[in-house]
């Protein structure tokens, strides 16, 4: 944290836990700064009614600052010049809060598709719309032979509802760019000014795959703006939670890129062996995806009497059965032809939108909020980190094998040492502003959030690994062929509701 | 080697639950729906399109759960086809949105007679816990008209498929 950049933002006013309040000087100087300083990586840009929020971390000081501006006029300098992975931010800034980014890479709509009754929903007096929906406009690409190939938003399969639009020179893809959108629920506003129990079930349906990760971001970011600490207990079972939410995710994806690229049988073995976690997940904690078991104080309930011993059960079922499939799929030449080199992620892409999770790891990147920051319970229980350099399909689906191996230890020695006592504690009322981030299995979850003076939500914003996933899907197509987008798409695995919130 | 392996998992007991059966009252009142409507009736097997018309994709999670070899939904007659063109049933997760409104009303529209409309979760009901936003038309009936609801945050695999023997039951 040493470039002219970081010096920027420390040199700021502090307002505690990592966050700095820019004038609007220090803020339009920002560009030019970040320009001179690649290694520190954007995580999220944000509004709250007032102000601006820019979320940095670098691979040397994982812990996120926060560098604050208030918006006057409705204006503000643009970060998208230096960090592209901003333009998505700033384009959702423009289309909810209608504040416009100057000097952006990107101006154009893209929650906002012309079906709601009012432009800028969470500005003070938001407009009524009038008119026809406008019609997306989709950056051009030149060349002989160049045609257009337009997908969704309703997606084969169980595909979230996502436009993919292709420019394609007869199979081989030029670009891509993807319009999100379809899933816009609202959430900012409908989150506001709740107290943060009544915000929870909102959070925790975020993104129903990382339902988990998000609710322990919310929770973790609430305390600490409280200033509270949840039981030693509650804390132990969040591992086993988020470790089980990362287990069937990863167990799902392999089989599902398995199944795409032609070869059943590892898909229907691995489905089963989900479904195990799965039932033995709702006997323990009475729920088969884990939603709304974490809540900010703690837990919503305590593990079944008889819990951990369906729990362990259920991991030595897929530990004794991962090893051989995992073979088959090594030996397996057919779809290792698949695999390997195809939607290959080049490595400056993966550093500059600073891409963590499974996607990051597989280009090299050695990150892991769990180790990086140590939470508890990773403190006392840190993670293997494996990662891989090839970075196409192949190595994504590899790290997801591995993390699954190194999972199940973990959870094993989590249950072992769970500590006796409560697992929650009552929320005091009173204001605090405090950031968490979690591992998801997608990558870290960060969240931000303010509270009032009587303790309701000011402001909120979760920000789901997928953010930077998306452009970085985009990027990863370039030169692949059209049949290969749902297995390049699902070895990313980016969710269309974490982002669309 | 995959083989041997294949081999043992043949002589194995199978994966798949034993079936639940769907209930009476279900039945019957679906039953009286298509009757009132005149429906064509299909026989014992439905070809089904999922469609996310703005969910958490928790739903969706369950439904691919549905697909795998635990439930085993071919041995119903019941399967899950890409096309709105080829399907019986439209199964709709989430809230709608406002923003997925047209797409879902032209995927219904491009389905043959009789169009079932199969709304599952609690979002897809009537909005659930996204219901009073600007951003939500409400439940799924509140766009197209809705045959069966099954309620649940996300329903089990093993609820969506009793609810689709329903269907089955009552068009047989
Ligand atoms: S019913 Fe629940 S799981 Fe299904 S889409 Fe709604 S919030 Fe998600």
């Amino acid at each position: 944290m040493t470039g002219p950049a970081s010096r920027l933002i420390l040199s700021a006013a502090p307002r505690g836990d990592g966050a700095f309040t820019l004038d609007a000087g220090a803020w339009a100087a920002l560009p030019a700064a970040l320009r001179q300083e690649p290694e520190l990586a954007l995580m999220a840009l944000w509004a709250d009614g007032a102000r601006v929020h820019a979320a940095f971390r670098s691979l040397a000081a994982p812990a996120p600052v926060i560098a604050s501006c208030a918006v006057e006029g409705g204006r503000f300098a643009a970060l998208s010049p230096a960090r592209p992975g901003a333009a998505w931010f700033e384009r959702a800034i423009a289309d909810l809060w209608g504040w416009q980014a100057e000097g952006g890479s990107d101006a154009r709509p893209w929650l906002d598709h012309g079906r709601w009754a009012m432009r800028a929903p969470l500005s003070p007096a938001p407009p009524p719309r009038i008119g026809e929906p406008p019609q997306p406009v989709f950056l051009p690409a030149e060349g002989e032979g160049v045609h257009q190939f337009p997908l969704g938003p309703v997606m084969g399969s169980l595909g979230e509802p996502a436009h993919h639009r292709f420019h394609v020179l007869g199979e081989t893809i030029v670009r891509l760019e993807v319009l999100l959108g379809y899933t816009h629920k609202g959430l900012q506003g409908l989150w506001r000014g709740q107290p943060p129990l009544r915000a929870a079930p909102l959070v925790a349906r975020i993104s129903g795959d990382s339902t988990v990760a998000h609710s322990w971001a919310f929770a973790g970011a609430v305390e600490r703006a409280l200033g509270i600490e949840p039981p030693p207990r509650a804390i132990a079972l969040r591992g086993v939670l988020a470790e089980l939410e990362r287990l069937t995710n990863h167990l799902r994806d392999i089989g599902a890129l398995s199944g795409e690229a032609g070869f059943a049988w590892p898909q229907a073995r691995l489905g089963a062996l989900c479904e195990v976690l799965l039932r033995a997940s709702e006997a323990a904690f009475g729920h088969r995806l884990l939603m709304d078991r974490i809540i900010p104080g703690g837990l919503a309930a305590d593990i079944a009497l008889d819990g951990r011993e369906g729990l362990r059960a259920a991991l030595r079922l897929v530990a004794a059965e991962l090893p051989a499939l995992r073979d088959v799929m090594e030996e397996h030449a057919s779809l290792q032809d698949r695999l390997s080199g195809c939607g290959v992620l080049r490595p400056e892409w993966a550093a500059l939108l600073g891409a963590g999770g499974i996607v990051g790891r597989a280009a090299g990147r050695d990150v892991d909020a769990r180790r990086d920051l140590a939470y508890a319970p990773y403190d006392q229980h840190p993670p293997a980190v494996p990662r891989a350099s090839a970075s196409d399909v192949e190595a994504r689906l590899a790290l997801r094998l591995e993390e699954i191996l190194a999972g199940i230890p973990l959870i094993e020695a989590l249950l072992e040492a769970l500590p006796p006592g409560e697992v929650s504690t009552p929320l005091p009322a009173r204001a605090g502003e405090a950031s968490f981030t979690v591992e998801g299995f997608r990558g870290d979850v960060f969240c931000w959030v303010a509270l009032d003076e009587a303790g309701l939500l000011a402001g909120c914003f979760p920000r789901d690994p997928s953010w930077l996933l998306w452009p970085l899907l985009e990027a990863s197509m370039e030169n692949n062929i059209l049949a290969d987008l749902p297995l390049i798409a699902r070895s990313f695995n980016a969710s269309v509701s974490g982002v669309d919130l | 080697m995959l083989w041997p392996r294949l081999a043992r998992s043949l002589l194995r007991r199978p994966l798949t639950d034993a079936p639940v059966p769907p209930l009476p009252e279900t039945v019957a009142g679906l039953t009286e729906r298509l009757q009132a409507s005149a429906r064509a009736r299909l026989g014992r097997s439905l070809a089904i399109r999922a469609i996310d018309a703005g969910s958490c994709n928790g739903c969706e999670l369950e439904l691919a759960g549905l697909q795998g070899v635990v439930y085993d939904l071919e041995r119903f007659g019941l399967r899950f086809v890409e096309s709105p063109r080829h399907a019986d049933v439209l199964l709709a997760t989430g809230p709608a949105v406002r923003n997925m409104g047209e797409a879902l009303l032209r995927a219904h529209a491009c389905m043959p007679e009789p169009g079932w409309v199969v709304a599952v979760g609690d979002c897809a009901l009537d909005g659930g816990l996204f219901r009073d936003s600007y951003a939500v038309a409400g439940g799924i009936g509140a766009v197209l008209p809705v045959d069966l609801v099954i309620p649940g945050c996300p329903p089990s695999p093993s609820l969506i498929l009793e609810g689709l023997l329903a269907l089955v039951e009552a068009e047989s």
